[in-house]
């Protein structure tokens, strides 16, 4: 059964026909890429799938429910969460709080918990905050000890792509959706992210949709591959299939001796 | 201490090449903006006003103090050099004195403009109506303008040397100087205070020996107080450069937290029984705007909502008060009592936040503002409406409306003092819910919410819904306050609901600091307490008149020099300073600089 099925995507903002009829779904335990040039309707994608802005047709369905046209926090509820290209941290929130915030949907207490500080508000603060430490840990030393209590807005660039996925991740969702997570680190921030991204899977058990420009990335995390241009895909595949296939190096990837030149 | 940002700056810049400009142009530009100033004091009455206020007694009033601070403050600006291309810290040097000096004997110019400007011809009273033969006779006698010499010429141009030549003296004795000052005449103005204070601990004769009645302090105990102050300022005083760091919150240990409160409790109890009259009138209004403003502080400081019509909410918990408990409410009177009737208010003020709340929390920043803005004049005026008169008594309001029974007395305006417990109750348990709720899941949602709310919506959080609770937790809170009033006041009516109300405890969440319990506490008592409510006297009551334009003047002030307000929470100065905290993140609370992962994270942001 798949996790994700959406079928003939389309949006458009004014004129711009930012998505065209995409379809696309995933299995759970999948990696998926999607890549395309800048433009190619990838982050419209994402934009639509994660409900910032509704679809204007197609179905979009989530573990079997139609989650199209749904608000976002509704959709994230339902176990779907995301990044975004250009970072969205709370900057004067603490990376730990950054991080609870994502707990939110997961807990139930109210005003009424706070104010009377219930059994439930107590055990959900405690939860709350021992699962942000353990969604934490998984980027090891990168974002423990004092770095817990400092603002996002001091963390270095890839300290704050780091920390976006913890939030995303304690959401506790079924799916993630990574928008270009590696942009904007150094080659070994992005080795060592690539293999966060298999252990999101294998240690996790999340099913991950990664938009990526860096093709060493694309290669090693993923188990197919979608191109988009111009808000169609192009064609989808495994990474050999996609990386030969004549449209997409026309499109994308270029001639291979400047293969890598678009990341 | 010193550790931090300010690199020594090349010290080995041919020291000698330049040596300390003589720039007397900039005494001409400060004086000017001394004389608008002076121009402002005269003219706006301020200055008449003033002058039967004695402070210490024969030797300065009210007047002449504001004229003294004009010329200090332009002769110690006058005497501080801008920084230029290559100098950073130029001192100021003997010779820079001359500059205040000039600074000063400008700023005087400006009461020779105002001289001419009543002996002028034209009628300029009819817009300056303070333009007036009395204020003539203050500033010349009955001489010509060489009158002005002694009068304001004196003080100004000796206070401008004093300010230039307090340039020269070193930073701790400055400073110490500052506080001395601000100590004597702070206790100079508050002789009714002493006086209801110290009378009620039968220290009657201390207050005779320091203060003459109905007037300022007298003049040994002035300097014998300047002198302990100044001392006691140097002492404790630090030396070196004033310095802010901005580290991440620096938590308070459980213990200090239990302190301080218990401390804080016990004095809310006890002090009162020793205030008299005056003091716990005062306190009573300070604890019934501070009400309002805690409630404003959930939606504007947690939730980052601009709400300009906070009164509103208050003026449905006064006129709901009103009509459920008075006995001649126009038509529906049943009277009740005031405990019986107060969650019946608290539920209509949640009511009316879900009302205000629903249509506008779609909108954003100003939009919000202005909508709430509109929202809150469309309650007043439907009060003082003809048609929904027969029920709120329109421009009449309600009347005598019943104190709060509390079973072995009754608490109303005449009793200050009770009034003054029960408000504090009430201002416990507001400050209660507001830090319970800050703390907690709804807490972090509204944060994130201010931060920014698509992605706190991205995030998972029902923003609707967030949005809505701080708007009804926030009327909830004000409509506290309402139903005080209505009890101390014993009258409601729509004119005491004017937008001018939702200013001024916007003010005082700003000025105190947003977001944060203390700061809004803090910001209650120097606003209300000292200057005085939207009707309200404060303590120095002589202000009165001019509270408007020191509310604004300290607005302005605060936003230029300390945005963040007096007692400001973490997030806010994170906010504010995101330069300087990204700066000293790099430095632990010991001031070491913390030295990780600099080879892999070297920062691309």
């Amino acid at each position: 059964m798949a996790l994700l099925e959406i079928v003939g995507l389309k949006k458009s903002f004014g004129g711009l026909n930012a998505l065209q009829g995409v379809d696309f779904r995933i299995d759970r335990g999948e990696i998926v890429s999607i890549i395309g040039p800048n433009g190619a309707g990838k982050t419209s994608f994402f934009n639509v799938t994660s409900g910032i802005f509704p679809p204007d047709a197609g179905t979009i369905r989530f573990k079997d429910e139609d989650i199209a046209g749904l608000p976002p926090n509704l959709i994230t509820e339902r176990g779907l969460a995301r990044t975004f290209q250009n970072v969205k941290l709370f900057p004067n929130l603490t990376v730990l709080e950054n991080v609870m915030v994502g707990q939110h949907c997961r807990r139930r207490s109210g005003a009424w918990d706070a104010i009377l500080r219930t059994p439930r508000f107590r055990r959900e603060e405690r939860e709350t905050e021992e699962r942000a430490r353990e969604v934490l840990s998984f980027f090891g030393s990168r974002l423990s000890g004092y770095r817990l209590e400092q603002p996002a807005s001091v963390l270095s660039y890839a300290n704050r792509r780091r920390l976006e996925i913890a939030r995303a991740m304690a959401t506790e969702p079924d799916l993630l959706l990574l928008d270009e997570p590696t942009a904007g680190m150094n080659p070994r921030e992005t080795a060592e992210l690539t293999e966060l991204i298999g252990k999101l899977r294998t240690e996790k058990g999340f099913t991950v949709v990664v938009i990526e420009h860096d093709m060493k990335v694309v290669a090693n995390v993923s188990d197919r591959v979608v191109v988009l241009d111009h808000g169609v895909k192009l064609i989808e595949g495994d990474y050999a299939t996609i990386s030969t296939d004549e449209t997409v190096i026309e499109a994308y990837l270029g001639r291979p001796e400047s293969k890598e030149g678009a990341a | 201490m010193a550790t931090t940002t300010t690199p020594e700056v090349a010290p080995e810049v041919a020291p000698a090449l330049e040596a300390t400009p003589f720039e007397p142009r900039r005494g001409l530009t400060v004086g000017a903006l001394g004389a608008l100033a002076l121009i402002l004091v005269l003219t706006n009455g301020m200055y008449l006003t003033f002058l039967p206020r004695e402070l210490v007694v024969g030797v300065l009033d009210l007047g002449t103090l504001a004229l003294l601070l004009i010329g200090l403050i332009v002769g110690s600006r006058a005497a501080v050099h801008l920084p230029r291309p290559g100098r950073v810290d130029i001192p100021t040097v003997p010779r820079d004195v001359v500059v205040s000096l000039l600074a000063g004997a400008v700023t005087s110019l400006g009461a020779v403009l105002v001289v001419l400007a009543i002996d002028a011809p034209w009628d300029l009273r009819s817009a300056f109506p303070n333009l007036s033969p009395q204020l003539r006779t203050a500033l010349v006698g009955e001489a010509g303008l060489g009158g002005l010499l002694t009068s304001i010429a004196a003080p100004i141009l000796l206070a401008a040397v004093l300010g230039g030549a307090s340039r020269l003296l070193g930073r701790r004795v400055r400073r110490a100087l500052v506080v001395g000052t601000e100590v004597t005449l702070g206790l100079s103005m508050i002789e009714l205070v002493a006086r209801d204070l110290l009378g009620n601990v039968g220290l009657a004769a201390l207050h005779k020996a320091m203060w003459v009645t109905n007037s300022g302090i007298r003049p040994l105990p002035a300097v014998a107080l300047f002198a302990v102050a100044t001392g006691l300022a140097f002492a404790l005083g630090r030396r070196g450069p004033r310095e802010r760091r901005f580290h991440a919150a620096e938590a308070r240990t459980t213990r200090q937290r239990t302190v301080v409160l218990v401390a804080a409790l016990a004095a809310a109890l006890i002090l009162p029984a020793f205030f008299g009259l005056i003091v716990n009138e005062l306190l009573v209004n300070v604890g019934i705007f501070l009400l309002m403003a805690l409630g404003l502080n959930v939606v504007i400081g947690y939730a980052g909502m601009l709400n300009l019509g906070s009164i509103a909410f208050f003026a449905v918990g006064a006129y709901g008060m009103a009509v459920l408990t008075s006995p001649t409410s126009p038509t529906f009177a049943p009277a009740l009592s005031w405990w019986v009737a107060l969650p019946i208010v608290v539920g209509l003020s949640a009511l009316a936040g879900l009302l205000i709340g629903a249509p506008v929390i779609g909108l954003r920043g100003d939009y919000l503002a202005i909508v709430t803005l509109g929202f809150s004049e469309i309650i007043r005026l439907l009060f003082l409406s003809d048609w929904l008169g027969p029920y709120f008594g329109a421009a009449q309001g309600i009347r005598s409306i019943p104190g709060i029974d509390v079973g072995f007395t009754t608490l109303s305006g005449i009793d200050p003092r009770g009034m003054l417990y029960i408000t504090i109750v009430f201002v416990l348990v507001a400050v209660y819910v507001s830090k319970q709720l800050q703390d907690s899941r709804v807490g972090r949602a509204w944060a994130a919410l201010r931060e920014d709310e698509s992605t706190a919506q991205a995030m998972g959080i029902d923003t609707q819904q967030s949005k809505l609770l701080a708007f009804v937790i926030g009327a909830i809170l004000a409509s506290f306050g309402g139903a005080l009033f209505a009890a101390k006041v014993g009258t409601v009516f729509p004119n005491s609901f004017a937008l001018l109300v939702s200013i001024i405890i916007l003010v005082v969440v700003i000025v105190g600091g947003m977001g944060h319990i203390p700061g809004v506490i803090v910001g209650a008592v120097v606003l209300i307490g000292i200057l005085g409510g939207p009707r309200q006297p404060g303590l120095l009551q002589e202000f009165g008149e001019y509270k408007l334009l020191i509310y604004g003047a300290v607005l302005i002030y605060m936003m230029l020099q300390r945005p963040e307000g007096l007692v400001p929470s973490v997030r806010r100065t994170r906010e504010l300073h995101a330069e300087e905290f990204s700066q000293d993140a790099w430095f632990d609370r010991k001031g070491r600089f913390i030295d990780d992962d600099a080879d892999t994270d070297d920062g691309k942001a």
